[in-house]
């Protein structure tokens, strides 16, 4: 037993230690190197999995990838046209099969090192060896012998046949040689695709080299990950934000106007939002439908129809949806207009086909309008005059607002219309996905965004069998279009079978169409070299701020009442070097 | 001391066992795992996912190889060709929490060593608020016992428990960051950015203190020693300071090691409102993504926190009370 004295002084010591333990951790974290404002921010909407092109699958990465990789083909920010990119030039032999690329010679990486047609022969058998487990390893399928180097493996997961099967190759450095099954016209928009981005082959392996143990997360750290995009990667701290910074060997530096760029992975729509009203960022990737009255009226707020559909899967392996009488009675009886008006209100087209409308050369099929008389006779005709005798029937979807708010309209509008008792069954994410795999629902709600815009995006969904079809629905003739399509080099053609596949499935209905969805971007007024379009794809390389001048110009422009909000960024604007010359010579 | 503190080692190790298995098992036995995405992926590229991540694997070995400390995967010792013994140890044992499956550019350890410094750090901040404020507010609480400032701190008080952060948050946005523009709206950096999101986690934390101290403080200055002190001739500064306070305070040391814990980890909510990448959101979002690695990791860090946190508190009792000791315990 200590003496009272030591005790107490012991006491008031610990006590002290305390205190300054406490106190001087808290100035020691809060001086922890913070980064200075970047020139432009925006919000990625979550945080990316991961920043290896072969390995992602969804649209917040496919931001990160723009800025920071390159394929062999850019797109034109508004038209999405593919433009020379890695590749200066490419040449299609006439029967569709071979592409030709000539690699940029001037192309280098952020480590200073040349581009080389070797680089993307190391990338797509990277890409497409099973195990890197790439999700988008379907996307070069479309090249000889590459799905069965991707699916014929041995029982540790290595491929069984030698990658000199499969019909890509180089002839010199600077020349890659590609070959496909069929002609496949979409396949140099593939190009552009982020999945099919090149990696270094250097970086990779020196990682590989460095540290055996844990390489496959090493080569991606900030400090080690060599790009070929206009930036590349300055920090990353996970659910914070990525700091990206204009990468000086790229080839077409001399256009890039911003300097650093933050990549935010702001989650809540509420606090998002409110970050963009007080200048904490630039650009956001959506608004709650509670705001949206609010948001329509101002300038920075213009949505445009854009390549995905919302819809209800309907589960035709269980009686009474085997019926197609019954799952027509349903469509014929969904208050479409009444849900894009009052519950989306940014202008979602109600939709009554699978693929959505602005792709050029192609006209979806359409199902019949709402016609509740009809949709009565079609179910009585099936053995349920009045809904008399139709089982309970369960909308199905993740959990979410918007969707809940959706169903219940649905739901109601069945319970008036048909007679049919129709409950709500909300599940969180994983729990619903999978539900849906396993069949496991009556009717689930369902969202496609399209890959790239031609409908085989859409249409090769539904094949019999496939991994999204999800509704048990299968057609042979359905199949033999997809199919005869896909080996179809006329473009017309090529649409008119698309769409009579289309017609297919909007006769039978294995799935309710419900709206075409449309991009909700808030983008600061004076951001320039940004265009909405229907991919809701937006390229950093030609991102700029506008001087005051051009900002008034571009206001002049507006058609209609516009709200004019704050501008965001510099009044003096901000231009890349060849911009500048050019001003300055002017 | 020793044995006292030997017995909880022992019983620590207990815990972390069957939290481990216990989660391990829960995890994996919940529909979806944490590939599944909306759009299906091919089999064979499944398989391989799940090859790369030894899902394929049978639960016992997967538990044996997370849990460590032999690394039982192909570059483990037991495995085959050049690769073999290139990295024997692994797993938890030996201070590896794996590869997260959501973030996958990151370990398990970078994230939680990214976002523990913020939320401690965040955790502090609202911590000494709600000591300070709750401490004080219960105190004059005490000693005007009964009067208008009593019953108006009381009912503040309850109030702080009662309402939910994110509509103090809600509120505290609009005033201080659209009205009068004090603080940024939302962020992780600054001082500034750190004042609003500190202020409502603690909040609440300061009532329940406030709250304690109070009842704490009633039942110190009731006590016969204080009369005693007061008898003396002290200045009634020195009895409610150096007297009654100390055992006034005792509630609120025990409720220290669960607040602490609480705030560290319990911070979702305000998290995800101020956008600050701390520890808290991984403890939802985690299960959610059925990141297996991430959400054990944060589970583990939980156990040991509130472990070690309540060791702490039962010391710290006994240097503030002397009627307490370890030993008898």
């Amino acid at each position: 037993m200590p003496t009272p004295q030591g005790a107490r002084f012991r006491r008031q010591g610990l006590a002290a230690a305390l205190f300054v333990g406490l106190f001087g951790g808290v100035l020691y974290l809060a001086s922890g190197a913070r980064l200075k404002p970047a020139d432009f921010t925006f919000n990625n909407g979550t945080e990316v999995t991961t920043l290896d092109p072969a390995t992602v699958t969804g649209v917040p990465e496919g931001r990160v990838l723009r800025a920071i990789f390159e394929g062999l083909v850019v797109k034109d920010p508004l038209t999405l046209a593919p433009e020379p990119g890695m590749a200066e030039s490419w040449n299609i032999s006439e029967d569709g099969l071979t592409y030709t690329f000539q690699i940029r010679k001037e192309a280098r990486w952020s480590d200073g090192h040349p581009v080389t047609a070797e680089d993307f022969f190391y990338s797509f058998q990277r890409f497409l060896d099973p195990r890197t487990a790439a999700y988008y390893a379907y996307q070069l399928w479309y090249v000889r012998g590459a799905k069965a180097y991707t699916e014929q493996v041995d029982e540790k997961g290595a491929p069984l046949n030698d990658f000199s099967s499969v019909g890509i190759r180089t002839e010199g450095t600077h020349t890659l040689v590609v070959e496909l099954e069929a002609p496949t016209p979409f396949f140099i928009d593939l190009m552009g695709f982020y999945p099919i981005f090149p990696v270094s082959r250097r970086n990779i392996e020196s990682a590989k080299e460095q540290w055996p143990d844990s390489w496959e997360i090493r080569w991606l750290r900030p400090e080690n990950i060599v790009t070929n995009g206009p930036y590349k990667v300055l920090h990353r701290r996970v659910n914070d934000r990525i700091r990206l910074v204009k990468n000086e060997f790229y080839w077409d530096a001399d256009n890039v106007a911003l300097g650093s760029i933050d990549v935010l992975a702001i989650e809540q729509d509420a606090t998002m939002l409110n970050v963009y009203l007080t200048g904490g960022a630039d650009l956001i990737d959506r608004v709650n439908t509670n705001v949206v009255r609010e948001m329509m009226v101002r300038e920075d707020f213009s949505p445009v129809p854009y390549l995905g559909t919302y819809f209800y899967r309907v589960n035709v392996t269980k009686p009474p949806y085997d019926d197609p009488r019954v799952r027509e009675a349903l469509s014929l009886t969904i208050p479409r207009e009444q849900i894009s008006r009052d519950i989306m209100k940014m202008g979602q087209i109600p939709a009554y086909g699978l693929v959505p409308p602005g792709i050029p050369g192609y006209k979806g099929a359409e199902c019949r309008k709402e016609d509740s008389e009809r949709a009565r006779a079609l179910l009585a005709e099936a053995g349920f005059a009045d809904g008399e005798g139709f089982p309970a029937l369960e909308i199905h979807y993740n959990t979410s607002e918007a969707h809940a708010q959706i169903a219940q309209v649905i739901a109601l509008s069945w319970q008036r219309e048909l007679g049919i008792r129709a409950k709500l069954r909300n599940e969180e994410w994983k729990v619903y996905l999978d539900t849906q795999n396993t069949l496991n629902f009556d009717v689930s709600r369902a969202a496609w965004i399209g890959d790239y815009v031609d409908p085989n995006t859409f249409s090769d969904m539904f094949v019999t069998g496939g991994e999204n079809n999800k509704t048990g629905w299968g057609n042979a003739e359905y199949d033999q279009l997809i199919a005869d399509a896909a080996a179809t080099v006329d473009p017309a053609q090529r649409m008119d079978l698309l769409h009579q596949a289309e017609t297919i499935l909007v006769r039978e209905l294995p799935i309710l169409p419900i709206y075409f969805y449309v991009t909700q971007n808030v983008a600061a007024p004076r951001l320039g070299g940004y265009f909405e379009n229907i991919q809701d794809e937006h390229f950093p390389k030609h991102w700029y701020w506008m001087d005051d001048e051009e900002l008034a110009a571009k206001r002049a422009g507006y058609t209609g009442d516009k709200e004019l909000v704050d501008p965001h960024g510099p009044p003096q604007g901000m231009y890349s070097p060849a911009e500048m010359r050019r001003r300055a010579g002017q | 001391m020793t044995r006292f503190l030997l017995r909880r080692l022992l019983w620590f190790v207990i815990t972390m066992f069957v939290v481990m298995s216990v989660s391990f098992v829960l995890m994996r036995s919940v529909p979806g795992g944490p590939f599944d995405q909306d759009r299906n992926v091919e089999p064979a590229i499944e398989l391989n996912l799940k090859r790369k991540y030894h899902l394929d694997w049978p639960m016992w070995k997967q538990f044996l190889h997370y849990v460590g400390p032999l690394n039982l995967d192909e570059r483990g010792m037991f495995g085959e060709g050049d690769r073999k013994g290139e990295k024997t140890f692994g797993g938890v044992l030996s201070g590896d929490f794996g590869p997260s499956f959501r973030y996958r550019d990151f370990t398990v350890n970078d994230i939680i060593g990214q976002s523990l410094p913020i939320s401690a750090l965040l955790g502090v901040i609202a911590m000494m608020w709600a000591l300070s404020l709750g401490i004080s507010t219960g105190i004059a609480s005490a000693l005007r016992r009964g009067t208008g400032l009593d019953l108006a701190m009381r009912l503040a008080a309850t109030g702080g428990i009662a309402l939910p952060n994110f509509v103090i948050a809600g509120f505290l946005i609009i005033c201080f960051v659209f009205l009068i523009p004090l603080f940024p709206v939302a962020g992780w950096g600054s001082i500034r950015t750190m004042i609003l999101p500190g202020f409502c986690l603690g909040l609440v934390f300061a009532a329940y203190i406030s709250r304690l101290t109070r009842t704490g403080m009633l039942e110190a200055l009731s006590q016969e020693h204080i009369r005693t002190a007061h008898a003396k001739g002290l200045s009634p500064r020195t009895v409610v300071m150096r007297h009654a306070l100390k055992g006034g305070l005792l509630p609120v040391v025990s409720y220290l090691g669960p607040a602490t814990a609480g705030i560290l980890t319990g911070s979702l909510v305000i998290e995800r409102i101020f956008f600050i990448p701390g520890t808290g959101s991984h403890f939802v979002n985690s299960a959610n993504n059925r990141d297996y690695t991430l959400a054990m990791g944060v589970t583990i860090l939980y156990t040991v926190l509130v472990y070690s946190l309540n060791l702490v508190v039962d010391l710290i009792y006994t240097l503030l009370d002397p009627r307490i000791a370890l030993e008898d315990e």
